[in-house]
Order: C-alpha cells, then sequence, then structure tokens
C-alpha cells in the first residue's frame, strides 16, 4: 500500500472512531443537534475555523492566487473579514434567542410556519451550493491520490460524509472539525515555511520573484501582486472592477448568513462563550488566510506551468497546494496535504449536512408540518438522517454534471452572496427593528433567496455562457443583497403592523441582549 | 420542549427598565460606528484596487505596493476591532447581569 493511502485510511479511522464515540453520547435532540451546547470556547472556535476554511480555502483560493495573484488574494480577506459582521451583530443574539437553527431566532416573534418553512428552504439551499465546491474538491484530490475516476471519487466522499452525520450528530462533526482544523493549520505552516526556505527565508527575494513570476522559467514573467488579473477592466472588460466589489460585498456580508457557521453557535453554553469562540476562529482563520501569501503566490514562483495545467491545457485550480506539496517535500508531504485536504472536506461536508438536515428537521419536519410539537419521540433526529441523505445525493449528483474544473473557490464565493442576500438582511432585520413583520421576513428570504440565483443564472458562467450573459457580473451580490434588504424592509412597510409581533419585540430584546431564558447546556 | 421557568417572566417590564436601556444605548454607541468604519475600511479595498489600479500599484517597500499593504492591513483592522469588541462587550456582560438580577 502507498504512503498517501495509508495516511488518508489512517485519517478516515481516526473520524470514524469519534463518531463512533460521539453516537454513543447522544441522547436526545440536544445532543444530536448542538452537541449538549457542551462545546467551550477555544472548542468551538477551532470548529467555526474547521467549518469556514473548507476545500474553497485551501485547495480554490491557492488556485485563484497562483494563477490570478492579488486578485484571488481578495478571497483571503473578504473571508476574514466577514467575521466582524458575525461577532458585531449576529452571533451573541443568536446564541441567546435561539436553539437548533437560524430559523429559532426568526421564529421567535413572527409567525413560525412560514418563516421556516423559507428558512429552512434558504438553508438548504445555501448548503447545496457550498456543499457542491467541497464535493469537487474532494473529487480532484482523490483523482490525484488514489487514482479513482471523478465520479466514484465524489460517490465515496459522500458515503463517508454521510455515516459522521447519520451516527455522530454535531458533537461527532464538531469533534471532526477541531482535529482537522488543527491538521489544516499545520500543513498550511509546513507548506508556508517550505516556500519561504525556497526563497532562503529572505521575504525580500520571496517577493521579488512574486513580482516577476515565471512558473519555474515556463512562461512569461509577470507581476502577481499587481491587482487586476482578474477583475481588471483588461482582463474582465468594464465590468471588472465592479464585479470585485460585489465579490467583497457578498463575502463580507455572507459569512453571517452561512447555517453551517451561525448553528456552531448553539454548541456553546452561553453568548458569552460564543463570542469567545468568535475570536478564537478569527485569530485561527486570519493566520491561515495570510499564509495564502506564501503558497498561494510563491507557487508561482516554483511550479512549472506544465504542472498546474489540465490534460486539455486548462488551469487545474484547485490542484496547486497539493501539486506545491509534491515538488517542495515529496511524496510523503503531498500525502500529509492531500490527506488535510481531503479531511477538511469531509469534515466541512459534514458540517454543512448537519446544519442542512437540522434546518429541515427541526424547522421544516417538526414546526412547519407538526405545529411545533414532536408528535414521537426521536422522530425529529430520524428526519435529520433522512434529510442528510437527500441533501448528499443532489450535492453529489450536481459536483459530478459540473465537473473537476470549476474553481471550489468560485462555488463558494456564489454561496456567501446567496446567504446575504436572502439570510442576513431578516436576520438583522427581526433583531433590530421592532415593526418588522411575518410578510416582511418572507419576502425578504424569498426574494434574495430568487434574485441571488436568478442573477447566478443570468450571469456570464450561467446558462447563456460569457457570450450571451443579460446580467454581466460574476458574483450577485451588489445587486441581490439590496434587493434582498429592500423587500424584507417593503414587505414590511406596505402590510399591516403585528402588534403581536412587536409586543414579543421586548421579550426578544432582552433575552438577545441578556440571555435571560436562554437555552442552557446538558450535563452528560 | 424547552424548560419553561416557573413563574413567567415580565419581559416588557425589562425591557422597560431605565439600566436596560442605558445597556442597549451603550452597545449601538460601540456597533453602529464600529460597523460603519469597517465596512468602510473593507470597502474601500476593492473599490481602489478595481477603479484606482495605478495608485494602488505603488510600490511602497521593495516589490511590496500599495495594494498589498492595504491588504495586509485588513487582518489587522479586524483582529484590533475583535480586541475592542471583547473588551467593551465584558462590561456589558457586567451591566446585563445586573439588569436581569432578581428575575
Amino acid at each position: 500500500m502507498s504512503v498517501p493511502l495509508i495516511m488518508f485510511l489512517s485519517f478516515v479511522a481516526l473520524t470514524l472512531l469519534i463518531t463512533f464515540w460521539a453516537a454513543r453520547r447522544n441522547t436526545g435532540a440536544s445532543a444530536y443537534f448542538a452537541a449538549g451546547r457542551s462545546i467551550t470556547g477555544w472548542q468551538n472556535g477551532l470548529a467555526v475555523a474547521g467549518d469556514y476554511m473548507s476545500a474553497a480555502s485551501f485547495l480554490g483560493i491557492s488556485g485563484m492566487i497562483c494563477f490570478s495573484g492579488y486578485d484571488g488574494f481578495m478571497y483571503s480577506v473578504g473571508f476574514l473579514v466577514a467575521y466582524i459582521t458575525v461577532l458585531l451583530i449576529v452571533a451573541e443574539p443568536l446564541r441567546n434567542a435561539g436553539k437548533y437553527t437560524m430559523a429559532d431566532l426568526l421564529a421567535y416573534r413572527l409567525k413560525p410556519r412560514p418563516v421556516r418553512a423559507l428558512a429552512s428552504l434558504s438553508t438548504l439551499t445555501v448548503s447545496t451550493f457550498y456543499m457542491i465546491a467541497q464535493m469537487v474538491g474532494a473529487g480532484v484530490i482523490i483523482q490525484k491520490l488514489i487514482h479513482l475516476p471523478f465520479a466514484p471519487a465524489v460517490i465515496g466522499v459522500g458515503v463517508l460524509m454521510l455515516v459522521y452525520v447519520v451516527f455522530g450528530g454535531m458533537l461527532a462533526t464538531t469533534w471532526v472539525q477541531i482535529i482537522k482544523a488543527l491538521l489544516l493549520m499545520a500543513g498550511a505552516f509546513l507548506l508556508s515555511y517550505l516556500v519561504l526556505q525556497f526563497h532562503d527565508f529572505s521575504f525580500t527575494k520571496f517577493f521579488n520573484a512574486v513580482a516577476h513570476a515565471d512558473y519555474a522559467g515556463s512562461a512569461e514573467p509577470k507581476n502577481l501582486l499587481e491587482p487586476g488579473l482578474k477583475f481588471g477592466v483588461e482582463a474582465a472588460g468594464p465590468w471588472g472592477p465592479l464585479d470585485l466589489v460585489s465579490l467583497g460585498l457578498g463575502l463580507v456580508l455572507g459569512t453571517a448568513g452561512l447555517p453551517h457557521i451561525l448553528v456552531r453557535f448553539y454548541t456553546v453554553p452561553d453568548a458569552k462563550t460564543a463570542r469567545s469562540s468568535v475570536v478564537w476562529a478569527m485569530a485561527i482563520i486570519g493566520l491561515f488566510y495570510i499564509m495564502t501569501t506564501f503558497f498561494g503566490f510563491g507557487a508561482a514562483t516554483i511550479l512549472k506551468k506544465a504542472l498546474i495545467m489540465t490534460a486539455d491545457g486548462k488551469p487545474d485550480t484547485n490542484m496547486v497546494a497539493p501539486i506545491l506539496a509534491q515538488q517542495l517535500g515529496g511524496e510523503t508531504f503531498f500525502a500529509f496535504i492531500s490527506a488535510v485536504a481531503f479531511a477538511t472536506i469531509l469534515a466541512v461536508v459534514a458540517g454543512l449536512t448537519m446544519s442542512a438536515s437540522a434546518s429541515f428537521a427541526h424547522d421544516f419536519y417538526s414546526n412547519v408540518i407538526h405545529h411545533g410539537k414532536e408528535n414521537r419521540p426521536g422522530m425529529e433526529v430520524r428526519v435529520a438522517r433522512i434529510t442528510a441523505f437527500c441533501v448528499g445525493a443532489v450535492s453529489i449528483g450536481i459536483a459530478i454534471f459540473l465537473g473537476p474544473s470549476v474553481n471550489a473557490a468560485f462555488l463558494v464565493g456564489l454561496a456567501f452572496a446567496v446567504a446575504a442576500s436572502a439570510n442576513l438582511p431578516v436576520i438583522v432585520l427581526s433583531v433590530f427593528w421592532k415593526r418588522f413583520n411575518t410578510a416582511g421576513a418572507v419576502a425578504g428570504l424569498a426574494i434574495g433567496l430568487i434574485s441571488s440565483i436568478v442573477l447566478i443564472l443570468l450571469s456570464p458562467n450561467g446558462l447563456f455562457g460569457k457570450a450571451g450573459a443579460l446580467f454581466p457580473l460574476e458574483n450577485p451580490g451588489i445587486v441581490s443583497i439590496p434587493i434582498g434588504f429592500l423587500a424584507a424592509y417593503l414587505g414590511t412597510i406596505f402590510t399591516p403592523r403585528d402588534l403581536e409581533a412587536e409586543a414579543k419585540f421586548a421579550e426578544l430584546t432582552v433575552r438577545a441582549h441578556t440571555g435571560l431564558g436562554s437555552e442552557k447546556a446538558t450535563s452528560h | 420542549m424547552s424548560e419553561k421557568s416557573p413563574s413567567p417572566v415580565d419581559w416588557a417590564a425589562i425591557e422597560a427598565k431605565p439600566a436596560f436601556r442605558q445597556l442597549l444605548a451603550r452597545k449601538a454607541r460601540f456597533i453602529i460606528p464600529a460597523t460603519i468604519f469597517f465596512l468602510i475600511y473593507y470597502l474601500a479595498l476593492p473599490v481602489l484596487v478595481g477603479y484606482f489600479p495605478d495608485l494602488m500599484k505603488k510600490k511602497v517597500w521593495g516589490e511590496v505596493n500599495l495594494a498589498y499593504v492595504f491588504a495586509l492591513s485588513q487582518f489587522f483592522m479586524a483582529w484590533i476591532m475583535a480586541f475592542f469588541y471583547v473588551r467593551v462587550a465584558a462590561k456589558w456582560d457586567k451591566a446585563a447581569a445586573e439588569v436581569i438580577h432578581g428575575h
């Protein structure tokens, strides 16, 4: 058996062990969906970071920077700054006023059935988008690592992830995230170290090489530190700069609407721990994205272009980091980085499936169909497991359809834009605006979701290709986010005041800002 | 299935307490300006990079240009902002505990 395969299998074995351990501790819905609210600040910080630093971050961004230079680094910046939005606006009220999902917060003072139904739909959509990116990343890694074709590789990942979610629940996915976050940081650190070593540990030399990046002599040198290689007017046409602003807006506001990040704040005992976990996450995530400087830009100074092109001569944007590891550290390091990347994907996919299935089971099945009463004990957890299966199957199908060449960071960027347009407006307005009512929430969720999806379909990457695109931007955020907010606002002011909702605003405000009456940790 | 407290809490009364109103005002005084500041600081990056590329291509240290320095500064801006937030939020925790004391 080859070294890569052994490393890879030992990681899988380790995570299955955790899942088995967690499965024995799952005793009821709070344990399954929220890990018994027993996770500490640093643990949750690592888990949030783990959920966040996905295939997009590691594989997608390093590829994007290697080929598009500075413009790819814009993803790194946006991914971190977005946590300020989470920290300042969303994390604490959400923890104080919710139970398992984002919709709990919305359903607090609005009519639960329509709000939960739509919130669940938008959660499933965002999660599926995000998941497709992970599946594509997993497919290419497995392809390279154990020479499986793309489609069976993706299906294999899907099956493994189902095992974690179906048996382990939130406790297992949390621990898988923590271990993976540590491994990923170690991998990124080593890779950065080797890149700097290649440049004799001289920043001057390193940045010099990046400014004259020639892919190890295999291409015309270009200055990767200069902006504009992807979004500049020369590269992308007159709409390029606006597309960059649109991407930035989607990234900075999207994280606070990502369901799989939001559910993490229910696994901690209180708002204070939620806050400290965001800070832990920001420290880890920030360090990681600063390191993309080295293994992203650095790759362009070390790797020959032929190594990072697909067979048909296109940039292989998802494989730059593992190939860089292979060049600098040999087969063993390549195996380690691949195993880490694969672990990353597996963990993120498990987290995504978990949040999607929690939302469907808790919001849609229990609260919409069964009016908030669990008709049989354990049914909610069972429905969650069935949903996990369905969501997994759908994203596997779409990932295989899209194929291995689509960039994972780009796909995730779109998921952010959808989350920022559909989820963020209603979360913010329901916490901070007394007059906000059910019609406004329904309008905001539905129109934010539809507008972002429709704009993606009409974009240069959508149904009609570059030439026939009806919408000139690849990233819809700058249009769809204001539409989401506007729809929530207009939906509210053009419908009668909901006095009941306004009366409950006092309760929500007190709960959100003091934590009085919030869900407590369960002891094991 | 959530645990209901035996004596119902009078939410409106707490919400009307001067101490609670004061807490909200203190929070708003930090969060609103901080949010406006970080959004402007962050969005200035894609705007400057997208629309004023020549300015941002100016080299400030060897080959390192203004664009990269500004991008890197965003990381420190985020960390510093988080640091200040945690410091003031700890004070809010105390105030919040006083507000709900006795309920």
